[in-house]
Parts: C-alpha cells; structure tokens; sequence
C-alpha cells in the first residue's frame, strides 16, 4: 500500500533530532508537527516571524495577529519569540535553521528541486522557498511519487522552473524513502507490499538499489 | 509651532503627496498586520499606475486586494501570489507587471534600501529565473547573485502602538514585513492601533524608532483571519508549518 500523507508525515518525523530548529512547509509537511518523537524536543520557526509555533488555538484563543506562514491561525509555545522577516530570513538564510521540510512538483537525481510555478497554468509564488532550499542545513522533501497517470515526479532533469538547485538530499515519498547523491536516486525504504518493480517504473531519474531493501515503518 | 509633529487626523492628510506612478510598499502578511485604512483610502483617492512591494497583494476584496481590482497596480513586486484569484489570473494574462521575488530576497532588498545599501550578494535563487540577466559571483566556493535594494516613495505601514514621535511597536506575527519597510520609505506612513505620549513607551521596548516614521494615524482594524484553524477543525494536537 502506498502511503497516506499522515503516513509520509509520520515517517519524515524521524529525521527530527533533539534541539532541532525546524521550518515546515505547507501541505504533507505541516502534518510533521503532529508525529514529533516523545523522547526529544524541537522548535518550528514560520518564516513570518515566530520561533517556537505551537498547537491550532481553541476557539476562544484565535488571535488574527498570531499566523503561520500559511496564513493560519496558530498559537505560541511558552518561551516563543516574535521578529521581522528580515530576522526571521537572517536565521533562514544564515543557516541557522537544522531542518526544512517541503513539497515539491518534481525533484530530479541531480537534487534539483521544482515548487512553484507551472507556466501558463499556475503561479503559487516561491514564498520562502527557494531563500529555504539555500539555506537549510538539511532538507526532505515530501511528495507524491508519480501522478494519477502514472507519470514520474522524481526526474532525470526537472522540466517545470527550479526553486533551487543540487539541494535535495532526501526524498520521501508515497512510495519510498530516497536519498539523492552521485546523480542517481539510492533507494532506502520503501512502502509495504510495494514492489521494487513499481518503484522501478515510477521513477524516471537513474534509481539504485543496493542490497535488501526494508519496508518504511509508520 | 516647533517640534516633532506626526500625528496626522484624516487619511487625505496620511497620504498627501501621493501621486501616479509612484513606487509604495505596503506592509503585512497575507491579511496579518496591514494598513487596513490606508489601503483603503488609496483605493478611495483612485492613484493609478502604482508600483506596490508587498509580501501578497491581499485577497480578492480586501487588502491590496481592492487596489489589484481597481487596476490602480501597474507593478505589483512580491513573493507570493498563493490565493488571491485576481492577481493570479491578471499575472497568467500578463496584464499586470508582475515581480516575484524569494520572500527572504525581497526582505533583504527592503532592509538593504533602508540602510543605504545599494546592492547585495545572495547565494538564494541561483540557477533558478529568478537569476536571470543577474550579475552572479563565487564565494567560497557557492554562487550567488547580484539584487538591488529596493526603496518607494511611501511605505505604508501598521502598527500596533505608536508614541508622539513616531516609535512604534507591533504585536506578535503583525510585525512582519512592517519594521523594514518602515526604513525604506522616502516618507513613511504607520497606521495603528493605539497613540501615546512620548515616554509612554518603555524605550527598551521599542522596535521602530521614530526617525523611521514621518506620519502616524489612528486606525480601526477588522483584522480579517485568511484561514482560520481551531483545534477540534482539525483533528490534529499541533500545527505549525510555514
């Protein structure tokens, strides 16, 4: 079975290590934040100026002038701090920050990376992204393996406009974990009853497989 | 009368000297921290041909909203176009100059222009359009490109609250864009919550002084929330993302 983005989600929350600084990104990545390992502590930084994010408010606690980068609303940990965007880009583009999470339209074997428009048909803006992509000490990419058509998003060259280039070093998608070096896609883990053969043809980008590979365990 | 005079008491007044064509940036993010009443009153005195630096350009009735559906834009610089129906169609069509610069580039070209710094290196955006026709270099052992400051001739801004000569503090995430922009204004305009007395504030505490700012007016804020989220709405204990 592939996995559900919880799933994705879950499984991604074992990059956090204890004293992350960590910067989610819209979509699979925000469920991060729901599967954080009991045993260690991080901190969210939102790149609209909050260091220490916490829980979606109760009703009675929504403040409009509390958000995260994707304009919801959200709450403050205890020992949180607020700052400009240009503290909060200093902190992201100095390096300050372990680990990015984010998604992706395409990632290719070179760790390219493509997020944020698709011409003629759809402009999302690069936000923070590609300041991110440059910046993080560690990136994971979570997305979707190949597309209803059955057509591969992990690419030899990505086709759409680049946020970054030879960034990505690991992917996790629906179907496997991937790290990304020496060109080529090393497949890591991959999802229960799975097989090779389908990894195999949904990735376009040159995928090696080395040894046996274990199942992704959520 | 001599002194420091900057409190303003109508909105033709916060924006006297506004003309066609002229280059404003406008604080906030998404619907959190903008100058609700000056947006609106840019709206209302009908300025065309406007370049606008902003983060969003608000949503499709509020917000720099208003000014895009009143085709008062010609250029709309900015990082991020994500809900706003309007600005997305009129960016596919061409029908407005559209800039889209990484958000950290463009906080930096803000900070830069209100520092006196024309130009800077950044390694953010190589290799990607955003490098295009952009002067690049090599440092220790990364490239980066060459961007330039940005200025306007107003900066319209919010803020939470404001003494009689201009120092100003905001409040949580409705800081954002505002502290930079507020530096980079040839004249800078803070709309805000509340208006005190100087010393009122605890001068530790300030995060604009007040020579950054040339006109405070007191404002009425809706405040609208863009995607409201409560816990029980989602199911999920935490949630954080960027």
């Amino acid at each position: 079975m592939p996995l559900s983005r919880d799933q994705i989600a879950k499984r991604i929350a074992k990059e956090l290590k204890d004293g992350y600084y960590v910067n989610l990104g819209i979509g699979i990545p925000t469920l991060v934040a729901n599967y954080i390992p009991k045993d260690i502590q991080v901190i969210f930084q939102s790149e609209n100026g909050l260091l220490g994010v916490g829980e979606f408010p109760s009703e009675a606690d929504v403040d409009p002038d509390l958000i995260n980068a994707g304009k919801q609303t959200v709450t403050a940990i205890t020992g949180a701090c607020y700052f400009s965007s240009a503290d909060s880009f200093a902190m992201i583009r100095g390096g300050h920050i372990d680990l990015t999470v984010l998604g992706a339209f395409e990632v290719d074997e070179t760790g390219n990376i493509a997020s944020w428009m698709i011409p003629h048909k759809l402009i999302k803006g690069m936000g923070g992204a590609m300041d991110l992509v440059a910046g993080a000490q560690n990136i994971v990419v979570a997305m979707i393996h190949a597309n209803r058509e059955g057509q591969s998003k992990l690419l030899q060259r990505c086709q759409l406009p680049l946020t970054g280039v030879h960034c990505v070093k690991k992917v996790v998608t629906d179907l496997a974990v991937l790290e990304i070096h020496n060109n080529a896609f090393y497949l890591k883990e991959k999802a229960r009853d799975v097989s090779l053969e389908t990894i195999k043809r949904l990735t376009e980008g040159r995928l090696i497989i080395e040894g046996t590979i274990p199942d992704i365990e959520v | 009368m001599a002194g420091f005079h900057k409190v303003v008491q109508s909105y033709p007044e916060a924006l006297e000297g506004l003309k066609n064509g002229m280059t404003i940036m406008v604080g906030g993010f998404g619907l959190c921290g903008i100058p609700e009443g000056l947006i609106r009153s840019v709206g209302n005195l009908g300025t065309t041909d406007l370049i606008c630096i902003s983060n969003n350009a608000g949503i499709d009735d509020f917000g720099l909203g208003i000014l895009l559906k009143k085709r008062q834009i010609k250029t709309m610089i900015a990082s991020y176009v994500g809900e706003n129906n309007l600005f997305e169609e009129l960016c596919l069509k061409k029908e407005m100059d559209v800039q889209l610069i990484p958000q950290g580039t463009l906080a930096e070209k803000i900070r830069a222009g209100g520092a006196g710094i024309p130009a800077f290196y950044t390694p953010t955006g190589f290799g990607t359009l955003v490098a295009k026709d952009k002067e690049s270099r090599e440092f220790k052992g990364r490239f980066a490109i060459l961007e330039e400051a940005l200025t306007a001739d107003f900066s319209l801004i919010k803020a939470w609250k404001a003494d009689t000569f201009g120092n100003l503090m905001y409040r949580k995430t409705a800081m954002n864009f505002n502290p930079i922009m507020a530096t980079a204004g040839a004249i800078t305009v803070a709309e805000v919550e509340e208006i005190v007395e100087a010393g009122d504030l605890d001068p530790s505490h300030i995060h604009t002084p007040g020579i950054f700012v040339d006109r405070i007016i007191q404002g009425q804020f809706e405040k609208r929330i863009e995607q409201m989220t409560i816990k029980s709405s989602i199911g999920s204990t935490h949630a954080t993302q960027s």
